[in-house]
């Protein structure tokens, strides 16, 4: 998950915010749009898995001067 | 001895013939850089034109930025030659960390496509060394995203180091919210570096080069003072 962040004006989410209460939602005191980055990765170990990701989102998948981010790895069911 | 200017081509780069074009007006020589080489060919300018460089997924200029080009553009400002990135090329400028702060969505969210009033702030760079500080240039913007934004010490730092190139401003040299086209911070429209070698701007100088098009004030750009690098290149 890339977002905005909170120091910078996020004009879209301040549309999503005036559409849903015009839609008849006022207690919406927020909305902030971001992005929304699956990645499939190949390897069993969590820890290596970690590092990489924080690296991509660093290099990146993230512009640090405007965003930040969060990501969470789970292990696909069927693998 | 005339300039040599390079004209950088990423895939979705569109801005390559007017750059081409209003070099030659200036009596320059134009040639064209492939992104995928890593050479600037001898070039004195280069200039990273405006565009959508590969399809400007992700964010504008982040994958622009790791092109085989970007790192020959990266060693030939850092030995003190001139890089000039307009629109596309001031955001690959910025993702690059050659330049600071970035550029968003603009705050109308509308692309803006229109004639603006850009103030000189400076004329230490060798790009306004033809200009004088507080003269108004007439210079069309053509960008949805295009709001520059740094954070408070950033900015505190181009206004003291004297890096803002340009402010949007009304006729009379007004930096007013209206003649704003994107709610950029402090009306920024163009910074510097620190040496002063490499500057990025949103406004498209290239398409003010003829009267015929309303302006020819951004051929200002296309002729710059080589030799009057006030700051050495760090």
């Amino acid at each position: 998950m890339v977002s905005l962040k909170e120091v910078v004006n996020d004009p879209q989410g301040l549309v999503v915010q005036d559409a849903l209460h015009s839609l008849g939602y006022p207690e919406v005191e927020g909305a902030r749009v971001g992005k929304f980055i699956r990645l499939e990765l190949v390897g069993a170990d969590q820890e290596e898995a970690q590092a990489r990701v924080e690296e991509m989102c660093r290099r990146l998948l993230c512009n640090g001067v405007i965003e930040e981010y969060r990501f969470e790895l789970t292990s696909d069911p069927k693998a | 001895m005339s300039l040599r200017f390079g004209i950088a081509v990423f895939p979705g780069t569109w801005s390559d013939r007017d750059c081409a074009h209003a070099v030659e007006l200036t009596g320059a020589e134009a040639v064209s850089l492939w992104h995928a080489d890593a050479d600037v060919k001898g070039c004195d300018v280069v200039v990273l034109p405006g565009g959508f460089a590969y399809g400007d997924y992700l964010r504008t200029g982040a994958i622009a930025r790791f092109a085989p080009l970007m790192e020959a553009v990266r060693e030939h400002a850092r030995q003190g030659g001139l890089v000039l990135g307009i629109c596309n090329g001031f955001q690959i400028l910025c993702e690059a960390g050659m330049l600071p702060g970035a550029l968003l969505r603009n705050a109308s969210l509308q692309f803006r496509c229109q004639p603006c009033g850009l103030r000189v702030e400076t004329t230490s760079s060798p790009f306004l060394g033809c200009a004088q500080r507080g003269q108004v240039l007439r210079i069309p913007v053509s960008h949805g995203e295009g709001r520059f934004y740094a954070d408070e010490e950033t900015m505190a730092r181009l206004n003291g180091e004297g890096r803002v190139a340009f402010r949007y401003s009304d006729e009379s040299g007004q930096p007013t919210s209206a003649a704003n086209p994107n709610g950029s911070l402090e009306n920024v429209a163009g910074i510097l570096n620190e040496a002063g070698n490499v500057l990025g701007m949103m406004p498209h100088p290239e398409r003010a080069c003829e009267e015929l098009l309303g302006s020819d004030q951004g051929l200002l750009l296309f002729r710059p003072v080589i030799g009057q690098l006030a700051r050495p290149a760090g």
